[in-house]
């Protein structure tokens, strides 16, 4: 059962890659003619070699007329198979570069386009590993596979018709003792199998060890713990090593292995042949011809199971690829989605329930009526879960049941672009991209002037610690931003916001790693934006929370009080004990 | 580089065998064309039979020789380049280990990880392979060669030639593609930005509902990619049919001047069979060489990293043995402290200055970034302070031995990490030779010992990697337990009752201080309440010392302390 619903998933599988093939059917049309001529042609060197070597028998018996002729069609089928063979790469080459491209700018839409539900789930590393090495595996192993199997059967075939029409015998000679080499191969594949699991399994085990040992260096080196560290590395090491060169050694058999059944094979075509010559049957062209062509044959055989293997692994690459590709996107855009127009910044939350796992509810018939320039400021300790509101607001994500309505219009009836558009985020994970500053600030505003762009940077208090950069605006960022600090990084995302400024604002206040001067910059920032906007604020800062309309103590992904400061602290529940322990603002790193 | 070189001297005798069997197994495959040219010559057209099934077992003796001699070749390479392997990784981690804070901020983990394994297997594999292709293949190459002469001098001419074209057409395509490879590797990598960055940065895009123009960056990026991948493809396809010619070129010389001297009797028909075989093996073993160089080159990459690595020498040095006499003199003391991080511009510290003595509590306060954790760090020496001096007990702290030092200071870090292994074996890193009861003594301090009650298997309970299966609370206070453990003379919890509520953080304190030996403590807090009992409080602010004193002192003459006081008690 489960083997054929593989069976049927690799069929599914290979029928989606050829949907992709067939954009540029030429080239794979070309790509299969073309290798069908340079096989041909190849095949029929040695026949030509041997015809050659016929017209040379011995002394005085040399027939130049012939062997000139014959020279000539080398020199013909010569060019035309080079001519073949570079005409064929160029074929795969463009069937494998394009297919590729297609495939990853599919995969980049689908990415833009899928829900949050599904990449906040995903782990980062398996989706770029799809883009990148699955894509690569997949169009080397494939496409070059099936090429290479393709040509290699019809060489098989090619040879043997053409041995089995010269001499029989021989033929059944090749014929039988060539799958040798193929069960050798298989033989020392299971013997070398177990071998090759513990190996895998010693490096994990190693691997591990020195992840935990480097990634925590320090620690090690506070309880001067390096020679015990040291000491147990080398045992794993010593014990890694005796499997390895176990491993290595019995894997790397199979070549002499198949060598040796090779060269049996034309010791065997040599002594047959030589009789068959000597019965009249055959001429020494022929069996110089035969001896290429049993190395020909068995060529393949020996190529098989490493192709085989490749097209395994290409194919599960490919689906792999393909499910990421055929992911459910988020829910379109409703035909009647309007474009939010002339937002206040009224947001009224209607009996929302939420859960991001059916079992496991969080939000539950909250009921939240904020007037435009009111702040709502979110509280709780680390990992309460204070992204979910956010994420709801935004319609990153969509309310399991109630609804969330911004001017009284239910956001799920308007444009995404429009919704999103009337909010300036900035989060705690600041976010830049590669591009130079500039770029990165007017990323809300494309078309917005270097003035502007000042402008906003001087809002965000950016302006001076840009203008020391060594390009100014136009410095480019690396990955992780360059050179700048996580505040001023910070600072930039607030410049970002600033552009815009959009009528309702989410922030997250910064926790750690800044230092105290930036962080009094970043707060002074945010209160400039928050003057006369509705606000949701995820707030670390007494003052900040102080100052709050209404404030959401969250706990374990509920929101379990809600309240203004003074009631909130009437009502001496956790608010009110988080409060007096102090320990509001300490919850920090 | 060549340093690395040494990690392979204890294989001297395999790296030199290793080769010399492939060598000869090259020998005999070479032998065969010459066995075949004695068959046609003198089996054939003379009909000798019982030459043809003699020869027919030489060449199946040369077969089982060869196969021994490869397999024999196979093996000393497999145990050299292991072993190799093995050694380097083992230099690798043990060097590592001897870095300083200072090498390991600069080098990174990750970077560390990559050289550990990736790199490390990279050069396995291309030991490996030097050991058997790098001479077997430039061996065939000229045997075909020399043999060549043997059978017919002028014939042999066409070889002379023949392999020059073919090693230019070969090597010139890698030369030529090698950094258009890399380019195309850099293209790639930048694919893999953009899409990493489409990922990581998810939220702020679709806020900025900016995904079209990430769409169109992305396909531009894939189309560079696209681009660059062509232009290699364009010159690597010139690969086969260039050297199919030349080799097809060589074949037709051969055959002209073949029936030449056929014709005139100074040579025969087996010989020319002869060295149309040895045409073929050339352009086969030239591939090959070219294979095992692309691999090499991969592999000098990777040794050019590693060599790197193990060049960093660890920029502390300890004294082998702690210098001098112990001398009189306050338990701590630093005069007048500078410290800057490497690579950083600004100085992280400014003439810190303040002395502590024996058995007293010292609370370090500031707002983050304010240098707290760095000026404990510098006390357990993990830095040096680029200016003035730190005296321990009245002497240098760069004189102890780094043994003697770190058991003299023990540190319990910020953020606390366990490793896999059960938790009496975490805890005797404190004290290797601790017995349970002493363990359970610390545990009791630590606020620890419920912990360890709770759970089914004690202290024999199997921490999982990374701590996993315990709370970052209880992580915290098993680490306080192990440093406990060290028994310090000086003790320095370094935020490390961040996790703890108020009251456990009080009983941790009070527990300490009624230890028989009291040690000497520095509790680095942002809770003002935590300090409050301290004998000596610093208050940082931006690197600098803004106050010391004790609570009430601080409260009338610190405005800083005062601020954040308020602050957490308004």
């Amino acid at each position: 059962m489960d083997a054929r619903k593989e069976h049927t998933s690799k069929k599914e599988t290979i029928r989606k890659v050829l949907r992709y093939v067939g954009r540029y059917w030429y080239y794979l049309i070309g790509a299969i003619v073309l290798a069908l001529v340079v096989v041909v042609l190849t095949l029929f060197g040695p026949i030509l070699n041997g015809w050659a070597i016929d017209c040379i028998l011995e002394k005085g018996a040399v027939d130049f007329e012939r062997l000139a002729q014959i020279i000539k069609l080398i020199i013909i089928v010569m060019i035309l198979n080079a001519l073949a063979q570079w005409l064929m790469a160029r074929c795969n080459n463009n069937l494998t570069f394009y297919v590729s491209r297609d495939i990853r700018n599919d995969l980049m839409d689908r990415i833009e386009i899928l829900p949050f539900r599904f990449l906040d789930a995903k782990p980062t590393g398996d989706i770029t590993s799809a883009m990148i090495a699955d894509v690569d595996q997949f169009a080397d192993g494939l496409l070059l596979g099936f090429t290479q199997l393709f040509t290699g059967v019809i060489t098989i075939v090619g040879t043997l018709l053409f041995m089995f029409r010269q001499n029989v015998l021989i033929a059944f000679v090749v014929v039988v003792v060539t799958p040798l080499s193929l069960f050798v191969a298989s033989f020392i594949a299971k013997r070398t199998y177990h071998l090759f699991t513990r190996q895998a399994f010693l490096r994990g085990k190693q691997t591990a060890y020195m992840d935990e040992i480097i990634q925590n260096q320090k620690v090690v080196k506070a309880y001067s713990h390096e020679d015990e560290a040291i000491a147990t590395f080398d045992e794993m090491n010593r014990e890694f090593e005796k499997v390895a060169r176990k491993a290595v050694f019995f894997s790397s058999l199979t070549n002499p292995s198949t060598r040796f059944v090779n060269n049996i094979v034309y010791a065997l075509v040599v002594v047959f042949g030589a009789m068959q010559v000597l019965a009249g049957r055959m001429s020494v062209g022929q069996l110089s011809c035969f001896l290429n062509y049993a190395s020909q044959y068995t060529k393949p055989f020996n190529e098989i199971s490493a192709v085989m293997a490749e097209l395994q692994n290409a194919i599960a690459c490919a689906a792999r690829v393909f499910s990421l590709i055929e992911e459910t996107p988020q829910i379109p855009e409703s035909e009647h989605a309007v474009r939010l127009t002339d937002v206040k910044g009224h947001v009224s939350l209607d009996n929302v329930s939420f859960s991001y796992e059916p079992e496991q509810k969080l939000i539950e018939e909250l009921n939240l009526d904020v007037e435009p320039g009111q702040r709502v400021a979110i509280v709780g300790p680390t990992g309460c879960g204070k992204t979910t509101l956010i994420n709801l607001l935004m319609r990153f994500y969509d309310v399991t049941a109630g609804s969330i309505q911004v001017e009284n219009v239910d956001i799920r009836n308007v444009t995404r672009e429009s919704l999103r558009e009337s909010y300036g985020m900035v989060l705690q994970e600041t976010w830049l991209h590669a591009g130079t500053i500039r770029e990165n600030i007017s990323m809300g505003k494309k078309d917005a002037t270097l003035e502007e762009v000042v402008a906003a940077a001087k809002a965000a208090h950016c302006h001076s610690f840009i203008k020391q950069l060594p390009q100014g605006y136009d410095t480019p960022m690396g990955e992780d931003g360059g050179g700048l600090s996580q505040g001023q990084r910070q600072l930039l995302c607030i410049a970002r916001v600033m552009l815009c400024l959009p009528p309702m604002l989410i922030l997250d206040e910064a926790t750690s790693s800044i230092d105290t001067r930036t962080e009094l910059k970043i707060q002074n920032a945010f209160a400039k934006m928050m003057e006369g906007r509705t606000s949701f604020i995820v707030a670390h800062r007494l003052s900040t929370i102080r100052n709050a309309d209404i404030i959401l103590v969250m706990k374990d992904g509920h929101i379990i009080e809600k309240g203004n400061h003074e009631q909130l602290l009437a009502r001496n529940g956790f608010y009110a004990k988080l409060y007096y322990s102090g320990k509001m603002e300490t919850e920090k790193a | 580089m060549r340093k690395l070189f040494t990690y392979l001297s204890d294989y001297k005798k395999e790296s030199i065998i290793a080769p010399l069997f492939k060598m000869l197994e090259a020998l005999f495959d070479l032998f065969v064309p010459l066995v075949v040219a004695g068959i046609i010559n003198n089996g054939i057209l003379k009909g000798d039979r019982t030459y043809i099934v003699r020869m027919c077992l030489v060449l199946i003796l040369l077969a089982v020789v060869g196969m021994a001699c490869a397999i024999l070749a196979q093996y000393f390479a497999a145990k050299a380049a292991v072993g190799f392997s093995a050694k380097l990784r083992g230099a690798l981690f043990a060097h590592i280990q001897k870095l300083s804070f200072t090498e390991l901020d600069t080098l990174g983990t990750s970077a560390l990880m990559n050289r550990m394994t990736s790199d490390v297997n990279q050069l396995q594999n291309g030991v490996n392979m030097a050991l058997r292709l790098l001479l077997r293949s430039p061996f065939i190459v000229f045997g075909a060669m020399i043999l060549a002469f043997f059978v017919n001098k002028k014939a042999a001419w066409v070889f002379v030639v023949v392999i020059p074209v073919l090693s230019v057409i070969v090597f010139g395509i890698i030369l030529a593609t090698m950094p258009m490879y890399k380019k195309v590797q850099e293209r790639l990598d930048h694919v893999l930005r953009i899409t990493r960055e489409n990922l990581t940065g998810v939220r702020v895009i679709r806020a900025f509902h900016t995904e079209k123009d990430e769409t169109k960056r992305f396909h531009q990026a894939n189309h560079e990619l696209v681009e660059q991948q062509t232009a290699v493809g364009k010159i690597s396809a010139l690969m086969n049919p260039l050297t199919f010619v030349t080799i097809n070129l060589g074949v037709i010389a051969l055959l002209s001047i073949g029936g030449d001297k056929v014709d005139t009797g100074s040579m025969k028909q087996g010989d020319v069979v002869a060295l149309l075989d040895y045409m073929s093996q050339i352009l086969v073993e030239l591939v090959k060489l070219a294979n095992t160089i692309i691999l090499l080159s991969k592999a000098f990459a990777s040794a050019k990293r590693v060599q790197s690595v193990l060049d960093v020498p660890s920029s502390m040095q300890f004294p082998t043995q702690t210098e001098g006499e112990r001398m009189q003199g306050p338990t701590v003391e630093f005069a007048h402290v500078d410290f800057t991080y490497a690579g950083a511009g600004d100085q992280s510290l400014s003439d810190i200055d303040f002395s502590v003595e024996e058995g007293q509590t010292v609370g370090v306060i500031g707002g983050t970034g304010s240098g707290k954790s760095t000026l404990v760090h510098l006390l357990t020496r993990f830095y040096d302070a680029t200016d003035g001096q730190i005296r321990l007990f009245g002497k240098d702290i760069r004189s102890y031995g780094e043994e003697e030092l770190r058991h003299m200071v023990g540190i319990v870090l910020q953020k606390a990490v366990l490793f896999h292994g059960t938790i009496r074996e975490n805890l005797q890193w404190g004290d290797p030779f601790a017995s349970d009861e002493e363990i359970w003594k610390m545990l009791e301090i630590a606020q620890a010992k419920e912990i360890v009650e709770k759970k089914t298997d004690g202290l024999d309970e199997i921490v999982e990697q990374g701590g996993r299966n315990l709370s970052g609370g209880q992580k915290q206070r098993l680490a306080i337990a192990r440093t406990l453990l060290m028994k310090p003379k000086i003790l320095i919890l370094d935020d490390s009752s961040s996790a703890l509520d108020y009251a456990t953080d009080a009983a941790l304190r009070n527990a300490i201080r009624k230890l028989e030996h009291a040690p000497t403590t520095f509790v680095v807090s942002q809770r003002t309440a935590s300090l409050q009992h301290a004998d000596l409080i610093l208050v940082l602010d931006e690197g600098k010392l803004v106050g010391k004193g004790t609570h009430d002192e601080l409260l009338n003459n610190c405005p800083v302390y005062r601020e954040i006081y308020e602050s957490q008690n308004a």
